[in-house]
């Protein structure tokens, strides 16, 4: 075991694949000679060289294309969005080519590339390199969307989605990266298409992702202690679902608080919401909970920044209420 | 009608062609020109729905660029007007018409359509609808060859990629995002800029304050030529040049084709903005005589010779509409199949 922090873990992901297969390259802004805005790639040109280590002019949509034309012609790309909300500039490139084009090419070719890199809301910097992007990319046919929220899981979650055949959008979160925990020496691979079950419980199913895992464990000490016990579940995969964990979470609990960092239009939540309204239904015993962000521009004020985003006691407060009214 | 630009001087005697290949020009140009008139047909008879943009007048471009290629080797990008260049790359007449007719047998099987014609076993990369789109993934497929070469060591990747857009794509950010990559990289990559004057209805002038397109390779610091694009002898000529550049490793090129759509922009355009007289000067330069008319002047054909060429092509595209006719549409139990890969 080797306590690692998350960027390393992603590092040695990319480093491990990339000595597993050279068709595995890492493309974008910085990610060479500079090592990656938070050191994911740090050092990598240094041992497969510049053209698997491609610093790119600042063109985000021209490099996802290029990566996409790549992927069609056999190779692996990984591209790094300096920010992930630097990637609208590619949403273009991202949505008709990288997720659709395997469908409307009849199958003729596949796409197995990798974007990768921080999103979600840090800490008051300001709303452009604030966003939150998953559900904006999460209506795209073809893509599959990851979230990773610890050392552990973005390792192995990375691994997979380079190895798959697909374009992953891969979410880090920009306040996870120093977080660290023993890693295992060995290889391990996590799969994408499957949810953690963080904490089992049995009064209430918190589904949620990302940062935002944190929050609900944060909030669970408080409601442990108070006599409450939740189950915590990490969706990993934002696009699908994992129906099968979530539903045998529901039917246990037949509560649903879901806690994102999205915002609430159209979001995450939202999609969640109506799936469990669909196929779960009678097993609910209350209406399902959003926890979302608000619908607004990330504010650069600490204060206001701090309101638009869910705050653990939020999630302690929905519990408290959710199961007051138990029936 | 805006002043026409006087047409750049190429010797074309300089061009050597033997007889096959001058013939293999004309059967290929008359397939694209025949084929499309096809479509027109189909299209009014209700056979192919949605957007349809023909290729009739540019076809000296097509064949003059990607018979001068490798083919299933190289590589190569269209844009929504792709039938042609999908035949010309070596996808069947067949698979092309299935396709428009929106049948399983279509070389995208029924889900692509007009503009999203697809190919791996010819290295056709696509037809790319949105305008622009198509040049970033042809600079990825440049880049492939140069990352087998110089990171993998492969020193048979030699491949060449053409990336075809219109002068509409050349003002859009990816035209210049790619060249400047292009150019940085060397990569293998030929930039086809088909002028046709017009994109939809807004004239080439008017969107455009340095309208000479193929200038705009100086900046980037790589090699552009103007070529006249309804000469398919001259198109031929500077292709096999830059792509000779491409597979020796000196980098890219950018090719500018000035040259016309017989047709609307499409089979929906009422096309009301192009002139009586402009479409005349342009219909005089019609690529395919030109051909005719040059291999004859070069005794490398007779008329009896050419005659049976359009007999054979008719033929093909008539076999070509039977075959998408008689073809099962797709079935509606794979509605999601290949949305993701392995299914």
């Amino acid at each position: 075991m080797a306590e690692t922090l998350m960027f390393n873990a992603l590092r040695e992901a990319t480093d491990e694949e990339m000595a597993r297969d050279n068709t595995v390259f890492v493309l974008g802004e910085d990610v060479g000679h500079y090592g990656g805005s938070y050191k994911v790639t740090k050092d990598l040109y240094k041992k497969y060289g510049e053209l698997r280590v491609l610093d790119t002019p600042i063109a985000e949509n021209s490099f996802c294309g290029l990566a996409v034309g790549a992927a069609l012609t056999g190779l692996r790309p990984i591209i790094e969005g300096m920010n992930m909300g630097f990637l609208l500039l590619a949403f273009n490139q991202i949505a008709n080519n990288a997720g659709m084009l395997r469908y409307t090419s009849g199958g003729n070719f596949k796409i197995p590339m990798v974007i990768r890199g921080p999103g979600g809301v840090g800490r008051q910097l300001g709303a452009e390199h604030s966003q939150r992007l998953e559900a904006y990319f999460h209506a795209v046919p073809g893509l599959k969307i990851v979230a990773c929220s610890t050392a552990y899981n973005a390792k192995g979650l990375l691994k997979a989605a380079i190895r798959d055949d697909n374009p992953v959008l891969f979410f880090e979160h920009v306040l996870l990266y120093n977080l660290k925990e023993d890693l295992p020496e060995e290889e391990y691979i996590v799969p994408l298409d499957k949810a953690e079950i963080v904490r089992p419980g049995k009064d209430v199913t918190i589904l949620t992702y990302s940062r935002m895992r944190h929050h609900c464990t944060q909030a669970a000490k408080t409601l442990v202690k108070e006599g409450y016990d939740p189950e915590i579940i990490d969706l990993i995969s934002l696009k699908p679902f994992d129906m099968e964990t979530i539903s045998a979470s529901v039917k246990k609990t037949h509560r649903v608080i879901v806690v994102e960092e999205c915002m609430k239009t159209g979001g995450i939540g939202a999609e969640l919401v109506a799936l469990i309204n669909d196929q779960l239904f009678d097993e609910l015993d209350a209406p399902v909970l959003r926890l979302s962000s608000q619908d607004i521009p990330t504010p650069y004020n600490g204060m206001l920044e701090r309101l638009t985003i869910v705050q653990p006691e939020q999630i302690i407060e929905a519990v408290q209420k959710m199961m007051a009214s138990r029936i | 009608m805006v002043a026409e630009r006087t047409l750049p001087k190429f010797d074309t005697s300089s061009v050597k062609i033997t007889k096959e290949e001058g013939l293999m020009l004309y059967e290929d140009m008359v397939l694209g020109r025949f084929f499309e008139d096809k479509c027109a047909e189909m299209y009014y008879r209700g056979k192919m729905f949605g957007f349809v943009h023909l290729y009739n007048g540019q076809e000296a471009v097509s064949t003059g660029v990607i018979r001068a290629m490798r083919r299933d080797e190289d590589f190569v990008s269209s844009t929504y007007r792709d039938h042609v260049h999908a035949l010309s790359a070596g996808v069947s007449a067949r698979e092309v018409m299935a396709e428009l007719f929106g049948k399983e047998t279509g070389c995208s099987k029924g889900r692509g359509g007009s503009m999203h014609m697809f190919s791996s076993q010819h290295n056709l990369l696509g037809g790319y609808a949105f305008v622009a789109e198509g040049i970033p993934v042809a600079t990825g497929a440049a880049f492939q060859s140069k990352y087998r070469k110089d990171a993998l060591g492969d020193k048979s990747a030699d491949q060449v990629t053409a990336c075809f857009f219109g002068d509409g794509a050349s003002n859009n950010g990816q035209f210049f995002e790619c060249l400047n990559m292009a150019a940085l990289w060397k990569l293998p990559i030929i930039y086809v800029v088909e002028n046709n004057k017009w994109a939809i209805g807004m004239a080439h002038e008017r969107a455009t304050s340095q309208p000479e397109i193929f200038k705009k390779a100086t900046v980037f610091n790589m090699a552009g030529h103007e070529v006249d694009g309804m000469d398919v002898l001259a198109v031929r000529g500077v292709a096999q040049e830059a792509i000779a550049r491409a597979r020796a490793g000196e980098g890219p090129t950018l090719i500018e084709a000035l040259t016309y759509r017989f047709r609307g922009h499409s089979l929906a355009d009422p096309d009301e903005l192009r002139s009586q007289e402009e479409k005349e000067f342009w219909a005089a330069r019609d690529p395919i005589k030109r051909l005719a008319a040059d291999l004859a002047k070069r005794n490398l054909a007779t008329a009896a010779e050419l005659k049976a060429i359009d007999d054979k092509v008719k033929a093909i595209v008539e076999d070509a509409v039977e075959f998408a006719e008689s073809s099962p549409e797709p079935n509606p139990g794979e509605l999601y199949r290949y949305v993701f890969a392995g299914d």
